[in-house]
């Protein structure tokens, strides 16, 4: 057989001393690494995507996978990844597929942005003693209030309100639909939402009636394919998304490759079982702003008029498309940055095309100020958030609510290993194996999933409190309480955001 | 028997009229002086017949679920964009990005159709949505198609191709089914597309379509009067 020219990325070693032949490594791994020579476990290194199944569920600790130290010559301008995948591509003449957002060292303004804090002049505030104010309002909100009388007296607000979102707190999952994560994955969300009192979000691939009774925590999308839409689908959640781009492949549609198309999900989408399931860019009745309006009006009449939120990735004329969004009547503008995640994207339109979501945040809020239309719709940043440092500093930069998905899946056991394109994920979050898919419990992934939320929401409170504010509403869009370390002056005008020490 | 009449009418108020109607049990409904406006039957449920007379606006039937719409008139762009079960009849042409991601129901056109008609149809065993042009249609016909049956009769042509360029490009399921004179497919099909969906000989076209759509292949050598009478029944005859 050809070996491929290409080493494996990884050795999975096994300490023949210590293992006692249990074979677990055996029935965890999704991949096929492992298998059972009669006497021992035999290794297939060239298959190990380091997700570490096999060694949490060693009792021995006999496994260990190292990078594999047989690597191409160390070269800083051909890299491991450039050789690697022209090797791949000499073999195959395909695309390389990818899963997650981009790994590449690009700038990270997240983490060249400092939050203030309060030092004798201004009093912070502990967020143990005192009440802090996370919850957050998602949709459009009125340009002015007007108020009346009741006949008791009492004042009463007389403009009416369009329809609002709540949330306990302004952060939010990302869409992740069935077929691209396991049911039980969706229902983690699902259980973690309503606990924690916010939102996830189908994705494009149908509701399984498994989620109905989440309902009041679940935001249905609506994006080229049209998987499992239908008057129940729309009516089912409390918004409906219509997805015109991912920030990790912006300008290219979704794709679940057939591999994660058995019969439960085919039926959900309406296509056959195996066959690549293509959500292809563009909307073939969007061409237009005015058509985005159409497509808006047309969910809202079927909906009754519920929010209809817009997502779309950030790219470089971000500012005036989300415009175009808003006057078009978007309630909600999601915007997903190039570090955005997916389940399956041609690595190299994951890796260099988009923009970052800091710089995407600050210019549509901008813009949206500039042109007095940012109360007619809210902002939900996406695209890399890996802490609720980073939420909260997207909130100062103008975002309303941020979404997570990576963070949630890391929750379920997800080591970012990056291979959910081929439907083996041996935790049981991308795959539709049956066998890997029951791994996943709902009811003890959620506990984990909304402690995790907890913690970010204790997290941000600390923060608040620290800023000597105590709700989230005062650091929305507060970018003075932000400071750049490093960047350049360019950045921080396109930020808005003043240098360190100024 | 109700009557509405749209003219001047904002598209939500005549939207409301129409759900009210039919969510009181109306079962025929007859809307007049139609001009243009917008989403009408969108995300309508229910089992009536609304008969519309004038050229009503884009998105008709979008999401619709079970009514009946016969158009007799030309229509517009969007028309049973994403709908689900029930039935579209228009006695005219109409326009652009129809049965878009449709999912179940029938739309019947007389006359002809624009770009990107069909595309993204889905079906599954027991629910297939059905498109029946009378006459001619432009690129990507069944454009991803994944289910349900496109026929095209392209009838009066007046020697066009019947159908654009890119007809059926990534389809990957469900069945087109252009009519085609003897051995010559229309210009611009791909072979492989319509290998194992459509055929390739004028008799396979038509065995094949009579699978589909029984009684359309002796339809198909009827003049457009007759034809009409077939798929259009009493919705159409009456007016041609």
């Amino acid at each position: 057989m050809f070996k491929s020219l290409a080493p494996p990325e990884y050795l999975a070693t096994i300490d023949r001393e210590k293992c006692i032949r249990c074979k677990r490594c055996i029935q965890n791994c999704g991949w096929g690494v492992y298998s059972w020579g009669g006497d021992k476990v035999l290794i297939n290194t060239s298959k190990c995507v380091k997700c570490l199944r096999c060694y949490h569920y060693c009792p021995e600790e006999a496994i260990e996978i190292v990078d594999n130290p047989t690597r191409f010559k160390q070269n800083a301008y051909w890299g491991y990844n450039h050789l690697r995948n022209i090797k791949r591509q000499a073999e195959t003449g395909g695309i390389p597929l990818t899963g997650m957002g981009s790994d590449l060292p690009y700038t990270i303004l997240f983490d060249s942005l400092l939050i203030d804090a309060c030092q004798v002049t201004n009093p912070s505030i502990d967020p143990l003693r005192e009440p802090m104010e996370l919850r957050t309002y998602l949709g459009k909100k009125p340009s002015s209030v007007e108020f009346e009388k009741g006949r008791d007296g009492k004042l009463k607000l007389k403009t009416k309100m369009p329809p609002q979102l709540k949330l306990s707190l302004p952060i939010i999952f990302s869409p992740m639909s069935f077929g691209s994560i396991s049911l039980n994955a969706q229902k983690v969300l699902a259980i973690a939402a309503k606990e924690c009192g916010i939102l996830m979000n189908t994705g494009e691939g149908g509701l399984h009636e498994d989620l109905f009774p989440y309902r009041d925590n679940i935001i249905v999308q609506v994006a080229s394919g049209r998987f499992g839409v239908n008057p129940d689908y729309l009516n089912a959640g409390v918004a409906v998304e219509i997805k015109i781009g991912q920030g990790a492949k912006p300008g290219i549609g979704g794709h679940l490759p057939g591999e994660k198309i058995p019969l439960e999900v085919a039926r959900a989408r309406m296509i056959p079982v195996g066959t690549d399931a293509i959500s292809p860019a563009p909307q073939h009745d969007i061409y237009s702003i005015e058509d985005l309006r159409q497509l808006i009006y047309a969910i809202k009449e079927a909906t009754n008029y519920k929010p209809v939120s817009v997502k779309i990735a950030a790219v470089h004329n971000v500012a005036a498309i989300a415009s175009g969004i808003v006057r078009a009547g978007a309630d909600i503008v999601y915007l997903d940055g190039f570090r955005g995640g997916t389940g399956a994207a041609p690595s190299i339109i994951r890796d260099h095309l988009g923009i970052p979501i800091e710089h995407a945040i600050a210019a549509v809020d901008d813009r949206l100020r500039q042109e007095g239309i940012r109360n007619e719709a809210s902002i939900i940043a996406a695209g890399g958030i890996r802490s609720s440092a980073d939420a909260a500093k997207a909130i100062a930069l103008g975002a309303d609510a941020v979404a997570i998905a990576t963070a949630a899946l890391i929750t379920m056991g997800c080591t970012t290993c990056g291979k959910c394109y081929t439907g083996n994920c041996s935790w049981g979050i991308t795959t539709q194996r049956p066998e890997l898919t029951a791994r996943l419990d709902p009811e003890v992934y959620a506990e984990r999933l909304i402690n995790l939320i907890h913690a970010w929401e204790h997290e941000l409170k600390e923060i608040l409190g620290a800023l000597g504010i105590n709700a989230i509403e005062s650091l929305r869009g507060n970018r003075e309480r932000l400071r750049g370390v490093g960047l350049d002056t360019q950045i921080l005008d396109i930020l808005g955001v003043k240098p360190a020490g100024r | 028997m109700l009557e509405i009449n749209a003219g001047g009418m904002y598209y939500r108020d005549l939207n409301q009229k129409i759900r009210d109607a039919v969510n009181s049990g109306e079962k025929d409904i007859t809307v007049r002086n139609v001009n243009g406006q917008y989403y009408i039957g969108d995300g309508l449920r229910g089992k009536s017949t609304i008969t519309v007379e004038g050229v009503p606006g884009n998105d008709l039937a979008a999401f619709m679920d079970g009514p009946t719409l016969v158009i007799k008139a030309n229509a517009q762009d969007n028309i049973s964009n994403t709908m689900n079960t029930g039935k579209v009849v228009i006695h005219g042409n109409a326009g652009d990005v129809l049965g878009y991601g449709m999912r179940g129901g029938k739309l019947h056109i007389l006359g002809d159709v624009g770009y990107r008609v069909g595309i993204h149809m889905k079906g599954v065993k027991k629910q297939s949505p059905t498109i029946v042009v009378g006459g001619t249609a432009g690129d990507f016909f069944g454009e991803y198609m994944a289910g349900g049956v496109l026929i095209l009769l392209g009838l009066n042509n007046d020697g066009r191709p019947i159908v654009g360029d890119y007809l059926g490009t990534g389809m990957h399921g469900g069945d087109t089914r252009p009519r085609r004179r003897g051995h010559e497919g229309p210009e611009g099909i791909p072979y492989g597309v319509l290998q194992g969906h459509g055929a390739l000989s004028r008799r396979d076209n038509e065995k094949g379509v009579q699978e589909a759509y029984p009684g359309v292949v002796a339809a198909l050598r009827q003049p457009l009067r007759l034809l009409a009478r077939f798929f259009y029944q009493d919705h159409l005859v009456k007016s041609l």
